[in-house]
């Protein structure tokens, strides 16, 4: 029962807290399902059991409660953040994949260990961890329809030298240079990266690039300067350096284009992680894009095969981003009326195109810019609005509730729509969307679907990204305050990029597929599912 | 693949006859090693196989019989000769290999050394898709006494006059002193632009380049360009901000003859597939290079040119005879290797101060001091001899007694014994008399001076 990570164990009662926390209704059916698998995992595990206990170090007991693989438990990380969400399933960094329903019960065993000490030392019996550690933890694993082994991403887990170990190796393996962390984190996000922008990851490469496409390693160097910046700016900039990837493909003897090109674009994909931590949207993009090479036929000829890839990649650029921009501010307009005043935050590529069209269209708005440091990105939509001659306010975050009796709107933007409602964009988004409910004045989020994600996340902690922490320095009237912030002890720079805003704030989504309220989230994302 | 690494080493070191009338440039030796290897070798370092070398039949002579790049030097170098007699500018060159050239290129002179890091010149040129990015350093005094030359005669260096913008990396304003008759304009669409500029004159420039293939291409249609120094990079560097760079947006979707006719008219074409798919990322990307004005970003220009200044590190072009000195003073410390090599047989009572090094198969005899120096392959040293601040190249014998003072000893000179020479240049294969005095003396062409 290789793929059943969700019911390893769990007991009744475990599923159905966990079933409540995701909002879903368990049917009999499915319980008595469960049930069975419980019943065969048992089984499977008595048989694993007994073959590890022969590579087992430790003399306890060979009998039918044969121990679990110690070792491997002791591995297993320590403790996951509290405040995780029902679905960051658990993590099973150092156990191997080919036992995920043993791993599973070993951490929860683990857990309960912690909790009982005596326990700790005794070999656990295989059917205690089931029942017993279904005490309402919040850590357990997805349900969906398909159970799905999910690992946590190694992204959000730098504080564990197992995981780096891992992605060091990873990393050698395809020959790609590892970039190291810079700088004191402040405690709250030691398990996310922090890079310096003084440390580009060219570094190491070799100049005439050979392991990495010369456009991929152009695009790196753009995302970590910060010279495409922006969801939408990043999927498109993929997609044309993956066409140029796909123009200089040439298929090897012996193999096959649509098995090949897919390892082919493995090393590139880590190499931008490496560069900047993906966003949802390129994610969906890359997903999208490996679908369509493995659903390449065989017999296909290669310039045939790189010609169909080229046109769906124009084709999914044409439809999920431009039309889709367009579906939107075609939709925004009507909420867009004579005499408004609207408020956005930042500089977000769909809200601009909305605010330009809307002017195109006649209608009379003024708009006030909010913006923050250290990106101060609101200057660069400034420009765009009031090049494009709309009357507009500029004002820094921190006067956000001095203007909000003036605003009639709030049009926000969004990095990416996460599947429980909750909106993630640049960090500051929620506190404008708290403001503005705090004067009832309407938020509106302007999204397209393909940013929408199947992530799940109640706060900011577990998941963002660390930018360049010297990026808070400002020097003015020649004095650099903060110039040697790296020799005091208890001093640390935190720079992050993304917030998330819980759906209450949030009162319409704007998506190509009409207007939707932030609940409405996973059933498009059901929704998309099916279709594909 | 990406770029490809051009070598120029046909140029003839005119500004150090003394030095060159036998030995071509490329093959003098600074610290030992041959001046073409330091440039070979930052390539090699750096990750390039394939080198392309433009460079004259003499050269391409003395390189393969030379042990030195033969052993170290492991990649793949494709020499390229051409007439020695000095015609040929550098973009002449690149003209003339215009049909090896697939992709964009990466050229160096022979006569650079330096520890740059190389992915900060091409980090630049790949970031900001520019049409050239080229590396500066500060220039340094030489405080060393040039031999040969009495007293400290300053010949009047033209000095270059070189604008950045306020980042520091976007050159907006190149010029030579030579070329500004009266005084340095700048034109207005410049100073619109870019509002803040930064004029710098003490940089030298490494003579390292990374150039669009577009502009090999353009090479070949305007022919009356023949330095990439003198007269290509002023171009580029106009360039940037005449009116017609803005046209090329129009121009940009259709890639059929219409663009092939508007470069014979001085244009340099920048285009590349998918070139509205990149504008489209540009444009839903919130980043900009400036603030302050309504344009977007690069003011909408395609063709740009940065340039990354050193402020520290080591980048020497050895052009002048002073350079060479100064390059053979500080090459060494570039490469952890021993100051005396293996091969050589010093004995025990011989002086040798930490800054000097030794070459291959000498012979230093006792009571020798030698200090501050470099003493080249195969040279033999007999007793009592004291030599600081020199440099000795090749195949020298230096006879008891001799003192030899700042002074540079070309290769196959003979010192007879009991000479003392200060400040003096020794050409090659000379033979200085016994007991002869000479301060600050070019001694070539058989000319002997007793006293």
């Amino acid at each position: 029962m290789a793929d059943s990570g969700v019911t390893d164990g769990p007991g009744k009662k475990g599923e159905i807290e966990r079933v409540k926390n995701e909002g879903k209704e368990l049917s009999k059916e499915e319980k008595q399902r469960l049930r069975k698998e419980k019943k065969q995992q048992k089984k499977s595990k008595e048989k694993k059991d007994d073959k590890e206990s022969e590579k087992e170090k430790k003399p306890g007991g060979s009998t039918a409660t044969v121990p679990q693989a110690q070792p491997s438990t002791q591995k297993a990380p320590p403790a996951v953040p509290a405040p995780v969400s029902n679905s960051v399933p658990a993590s099973e960094v150092a156990v191997a994949t080919e036992k995920p329903t043993k791993s599973k019960a070993e951490l929860k065993a683990e857990r309960r260990a912690r909790q009982d000490a005596e326990r700790a030392t005794k070999q656990t019996k295989k059917g205690e961890p089931g029942q017993q550690g279904a005490t309402g933890k919040p850590k357990a694993p997805p349900s969906e329809l398909l159970p799905v082994v999910k690992r946590l991403s190694e992204h959000v887990q730098v504080d564990d030298p197992d995981v780096l170990k891992k992605l060091a190796k990873k990393l050698e393996r395809q020959q790609i240079p590892l970039r190291s962390d810079y700088g004191y984190k402040v405690s709250l996000f030691s398990h996310l990266h922090q890079y310096s922008r003084k440390a580009p990851p060219t570094q190491q490469l070799s100049i005439p690039s050979t392991v990495i496409h010369p456009a991929i390693v152009r695009l790196g160097l753009q995302y970590s300067q910060g010279i495409v910046a922006g969801s939408n700016a990043r999927s498109v900039a993929l997609l044309h350096a993956f066409k140029q990837v796909i123009r200089d493909y040439t298929t090897p003897p012996n193999e096959e284009l649509s098995r090949d090109l897919v390892n082919k674009l493995k090393p590139y994909i880590s190499f931008l992680n490496q560069c900047r931590p993906l966003s949802a949207s390129m994610g969906n993009a890359i997903k999208y894009i490996k679908k369509e090479i493995s659903n390449i036929p065989s017999q296909c000829k290669e310039e045939e095969a790189k010609n169909k890839l080229l046109t769906s990649i124009e084709w999914y650029i044409k439809e999920k981003i431009i039309l889709a921009a367009t579906a939107i501010a075609h939709s925004s307009i009507e909420k867009i009326s004579d005499g408004d005043v609207i408020l956005v935050y930042g500089c977000s590529s769909l809200v601009n195109h909305i605010l330009c069209e809307a002017y195109d269209k006649q209608r009379k708005f003024r708009v006030i810019v909010v913006d923050s440091r250290p990106r101060l990105e609101g200057r660069e939509a400034l420009r765009r609005l009031v090049q494009k001659g709309i009357s507009c306010t500029y004002v820094l975050i921190s006067a956000v509730s001095y203007i909000l009796p003036e605003v009639s709107k709030v049009f926000l933007g969004a990095h990416a729509l996460l599947a429980n409602g909750y909106v993630m964009s640049r960090v500051g988004t929620s506190q404008i969307a708290l403001v503005a409910k705090a004067f009832n004045v309407p938020v509106l989020v302007c999204c397209e679907t393909y940013k929408f994600c199947e992530r799940v996340q109640t706060d900011s902690f577990v998941s963002n990204e660390l930018d360049d922490p010297d990026d808070l320095i400002v020097t003015r009237k020649g004095k650099t305050q903060l110039a040697g912030w790296q020799q005091v002890a208890s001093l640390g720079l935190l720079n992050l990029v993304y917030d998330v805003t819980p759906p209450d704030f949030v009162d319409l989504v704007i998506t190509d597929l009409g207007m939707i309220p932030c609940t409405s989230v996973p059933v498009v994302l059901r929704v998309k599912n099916v279709d594909q | 693949m990406e770029l490809q690494a051009v070598l120029m080493a046909a140029g003839g070191g005119s500004r150090m006859t003394d030095l060159t009338y036998n030995t071509p440039k490329a093959m003098l030796p600074v610290g030992n090693k041959p001046l073409i290897w330091y440039p070979l070798n930052l390539l090699e370092r750096v990750g390039f196989e394939e080198v392309i070398i433009i460079t004259t039949k003499e050269v391409q002579k003395m390189m393969s019989m030379d042990p030195k790049i033969k052993v170290d030097v492991k990649m793949k170098l494709d020499v390229v000769c051409i007439q020695e007699d000095g015609d040929m500018g550098t973009a002449d060159a690149l003209r003339h290999i215009q049909q090896k050239i697939k992709t964009d290129i990466l050229v160096v002179s022979c006569d650079l050394i330096t520890d740059v890091a190389l992915h900060e010149v091409v980090d630049l040129f790949r970031a900001h898709n520019a049409t050239l990015a080229m590396l500066m350093s500060k220039a340094h005094e030489f405080t060393e006494t040039v031999p040969g030359q009495k007293g400290k005669k300053k010949t009047a260096e033209q000095r270059d006059f070189v604008g950045v913008d306020q980042s520091g990396q976007r050159l907006l304003f190149m010029a030579n002193e030579a070329d500004l008759e009266d005084g340095l304009s700048l034109r207005k669409s410049v100073i619109r632009k870019h509002p803040r500029m930064h004029i710098r004159t003490g940089l030298v420039d490494a003579h390292l380049y990374c150039l669009k293939k577009a502009v090999v291409d353009f090479l070949s249609e305007n022919k009356s360009i023949s330095s990439i120094r003198g007269e290509l990079l002023p171009y580029l560097v106009r360039k940037q901000f005449s009116k017609t760079a803005n046209y090329e947006k129009i121009k940009d979707d259709c890639e059929d003859q219409t663009q092939k006719k508007s470069s014979t008219d001085d244009e340099v074409v920048i285009s590349s597939r998918d070139e509205s798919l990149l504008q489209r990322a540009q444009e839903l990307s919130c980043w900009n290079d400036h603030r302050g004005d309504m344009s977007e970003a690069y003011h909408g220009g395609k063709l740009r040119c940065y340039v990354h200044i050193m402020e520290q590190g080591l980048c020497c072009r050895v052009n002048t005879l002073a350079a060479y000195i100064e390059a053979n003073r500080l090459a060494p410390k570039l490469f952890e290797e021993p100051a005396v090599h293996p091969s050589s047989v010093i004995s025990e009572r011989c002086q040798m101060g930490s800054d000097s090094i030794i070459g291959a198969l000498c012979q230093v005899a006792d009571k020798t001091s030698i200090k501050r120096s470099t003493i080249g392959n195969s040279t033999t040293v007999k007793e009592k001899v004291k030599i600081a601040n020199s440099i000795i190249m090749h195949g020298v014998a230096i006879e008891e007694g001799c003192n030899i003072q700042g002074s540079v000893i070309c290769s196959n000179a003979v010192i007879g014994r009991g000479a003392d020479l200060k400040y003096c240049l020794v050409g090659s294969g000379q033979w200085i008399e016994p007991e002869e005095l000479a301060v600050c003396v070019c001694i070539y062409m058989c000319v002997c001076v007793s006293h």
